[in-house]
């Protein structure tokens, strides 16, 4: 792993299509937050930049197409999962990288989701998480919380939310983790892990919308919506190759590295139900079979057989 | 040379082999589900892969990821599953991404008629997804023809780096016939950029003389966008941007629409001096074909155009028809307009439309249609040459 830290400008230079910015982003908006973590994950790694591509879906973070220097195809609202599935079955070489946001990922692309943590194809995907759907100005998505005021829940949300990391292990995800804009350091990290994990990874990255969430649930500044996710966040669990801090609960390992089934690292997200905190890190990871590989297993048997 | 006995289905997975598939995604549908277990049989054993995703849009869009890395791909379905892929076959054809779509009708709306033939989608497959472009579809009547066409909306998609819709139907997929399949075939592939991966002159949507920019694989290099929302020439969103967007679109249309002799697949059979011509395709140019050799025998002078282009509508050929423009020299040697027009359909109504709008009035054109799962008998044609003579 390359350690040294390269500096904002040159991370930007070589990252970020030059003659496209600045961003449109609102000003306080946390997705340049997240895009900059995962570059920042992306160099830490040394990935090559030729074979690291990304496929995103539509939503404020679904901009971020004009901005990456990468090959990039910008899909439809909810729809960048699939894309991402075929490129990387049609070349599993390719390091490929899913941005969406919270409802792009969990609701219209909901079933696209779930199946592909089903599948656990090699693929990592980052959820800008922001409660709301920021492009189309300020509806509920199904990660807005009950009883939170958004222009189509003006009374306050009456239907119950998705935890984005839940539903992912549920699915079969094995990488999960979760951290927010005001965890920048821990954010890369786990984005790292998650590129680095050999299945389908899923990085519930909380990120503030000022402009709707915020202006519409009376949360303040940017930086106060930040302080929030620093006063509700709890880390738990190891972060990718660090150790755990380890409030409330830990990363309980199950001690199988064996490339068995059972996860090697699990949070009991339970124990946080309903009690206003936000277990952050990494939630659980579990090595189990991979789609592209067993695939290459049914190719060589097919043609050995051919043969 | 290899003699084979197939069903129409396993016809079409052969001549998307025979041109280079190697990437399927589907999701099973009758009539159309033999194409995608096939698929799953042959793709592995080629270095090739095959995936069951979860829905057709889903399906439709990992063929976009595929071909975007440099695969040949395409899906199949129905109807119902065409309906759903249309969002992203809008994207194939915004984002210019190689692709085949298989559609192997049957009797709708909705759930209609499962296992039962029909050719209800040819406007779906011009107009169903949102938007203006160019669009090709082609339509097999024969076994001999779903490999054929195969191959052709293959090499298509890739000359025109843009979706080619196959339309076959339900009774010419599940048909059996002896074919002759080629050793060789011949192929068409996408063209790459003449520049090197990082020259800075490089634009992803800048189309060249024939409109249709060179296109890079994901992974080699060249760092470009595909972009389903509104592009520059170098494939920046540019979603106000109304000189884009009027570029854009019109390269678009032009790309496919300016070509429509390239692409244009016909027979016929003795139209030169036939009085009653009947367009068809498909499943239903069977039944006409037989008609007009009824009619022949009772001395009516009938003939039969067969388009296995439905899109660009080769309104050309109908033209050539009536005795005028290029291709009456072929079609109508000895000139002269026929008297009368059928266009014989499972619909209640969709090529005709565009037929009676290239006739202009020189003939009348009517409709031999149904629409309630049974294939056209060569009586009923027969009966309606009768009529209009
Ligand atoms: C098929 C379709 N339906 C609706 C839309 C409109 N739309 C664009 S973005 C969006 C919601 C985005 O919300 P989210 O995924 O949370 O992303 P955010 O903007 O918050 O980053 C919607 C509904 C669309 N583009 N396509
Ligand atoms: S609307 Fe919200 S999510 Fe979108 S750019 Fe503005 S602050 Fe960010
Ligand atoms: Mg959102």
């Amino acid at each position: 792993m390359a350690t040294a830290i390269m500096h904002a400008k040159d991370l930007r230079e070589k990252y970020l299509v030059g003659r496209n910015l600045p961003t449109i982003w609102c000003s306080g908006c946390g997705i340049g937050t997240v895009i900059s973590a995962t570059m920042r994950a992306i160099e830490r790694l040394g990935l090559a930049q030729q074979e690291t591509v990304f496929c995103i879906g539509i939503g404020c973070s679904g901009y971020s197409s004009r901005y990456v220097n990468f090959d990039a195809t910008h899909t439809l609202h909810g729809r960048a999962l699939p894309v991402a599935t075929g490129m990387k079955l049609a070349n599993p070489k390719l390091k490929v990288i899913v941005l969406t946001g919270d409802g792009d990922s969990m609701a219209i692309g909901g079933n696209h989701f779930i199946h592909a943590a089903r599948r656990n194809i090699d693929l990592t995907t980052i959820i800008f998480n922001n409660g709301i759907y920021g492009m189309t100005g300020g509806q509920y998505s199904p990660a807005t919380p009950f009883g939170a005021l958004s222009t189509t829940s003006p009374y306050g949300m009456i239907e119950g939310d998705f935890d984005a990391a839940k539903l992912a292990i549920a699915a079969g995800a094995t990488y999960v983790a979760r951290s927010s804009t005001y965890h920048a350091q821990q954010l890369t990290d786990i984005i790292a892990g998650a590129i680095t994990h050999p299945g389908f990874s899923v990085v519930d990255a909380l990120c503030q919308c000022p402009n709707h969430f915020g202006r519409l649930n009376k949360q303040g500044t940017a930086a106060a919506m930040m302080r929030g996710y620093r006063d509700q966040c709890v880390r738990v669990g190891p972060t990718d190759g660090t150790a755990g801090e380890a409030a409330g609960a830990t990363g309980e390992s199950a001690g199988a590295t064996d490339g068995g089934s059972m996860p090697v690292a699990r949070v009991d997200l339970d124990r946080y139900e309903g009690t206003g905190r936000i277990p952050i890190g990494l939630l659980y990871k579990a090595i189990r079979p991979e789609l592209t590989a067993e695939y290459a297993k049914v190719r060589e048997a097919t043609e050995a057989s051919e043969a | 040379m290899t003699r084979r006995l197939l069903l129409g289905n396993e016809a079409i997975g052969e001549g998307a082999l025979a041109a280079g598939v190697r990437f399927f995604a589907g999701y099973p549908i009758t009539p159309a589900t033999e194409i995608a277990e096939f698929m799953a049989r042959r793709l592995p054993a080629v270095d090739g892969t095959f995936i069951q995703m979860e829905d057709e849009i889903g399906s439709m869009c990992a063929v976009v990821g595929a071909s975007l890395a440099g695969v040949k791909a395409m899906t199949a379905s129905s109807g119902p599953g065409l309906s759903l892929k249309q969002e992203a076959i809008g994207m194939a054809a915004m984002q210019e991404v190689p692709c085949v779509v298989v559609d192997v009708m049957r009797v709708g709306p909705s759930t209609g008629m499962a296992t039962l033939p029909a050719q209800q989608d040819v406007m779906q497959a011009r107009w169903g997804t949102h938007g203006d472009r160019g669009a090709i579809a082609l339509c097999p009547s024969s076994v001999k023809e779903c490999f054929d066409l195969a191959v052709r909306a293959v090499n298509l998609a890739e000359r025109f780096r843009t979706p080619v819709h196959l339309l076959a139907d339900a009774e010419v997929g599940h048909m059996r016939e002896v074919i002759d399949i080629p050793e060789r075939v011949e192929i068409e592939n996408r063209r790459r950029p003449t520049v090197p991966a990082g020259d800075p002159s490089f634009q992803a949507y800048a189309g060249d003389a024939d409109g249709v920019p060179p296109m890079a694989d994901f992974g080699a290099g060249y760092l470009w966008h595909a972009e389903a929302s509104t592009h520059n020439a170098r494939g920046d969103l540019a979603s106000t941007d109304h000189v884009a967007a009027a570029a854009l679109n019109r390269r678009l249309i032009d790309k496919v629409n300016q070509k429509a002799k390239e692409i244009t697949f016909y027979s016929e059979r003795r139209l030169d001096d036939a009085e009653v011509v009947i367009v068809s395709y498909g499943v239903s140019a069977r039944g006409a074909a037989e008609a007009v050799e009824m009619a022949r025998a009772e001395g009516i002078k009938a003939g039969l155009l067969t388009l296995q282009t439905i899109w660009p509508f080769p309104a050309h050929l109908i033209e050539g028809l009536m005795g005028e423009g290029e291709a009456a020299a072929k079609l109508r040697p000895q000139g002269g307009c026929p008297k009368a027009v059928l266009v014989a359909e499972l619909n209640a109504g969709q090529v005709v439309i565009e037929v009676d709008r290239a006739v202009r009035g020189r003939a009348s054109v009517e409709l031999v249609g149904r629409h309630d799962g049974r294939i056209l008998a060569p009586a009923d044609i027969l009966a309606r040459i009768k009529e209009v003579r």
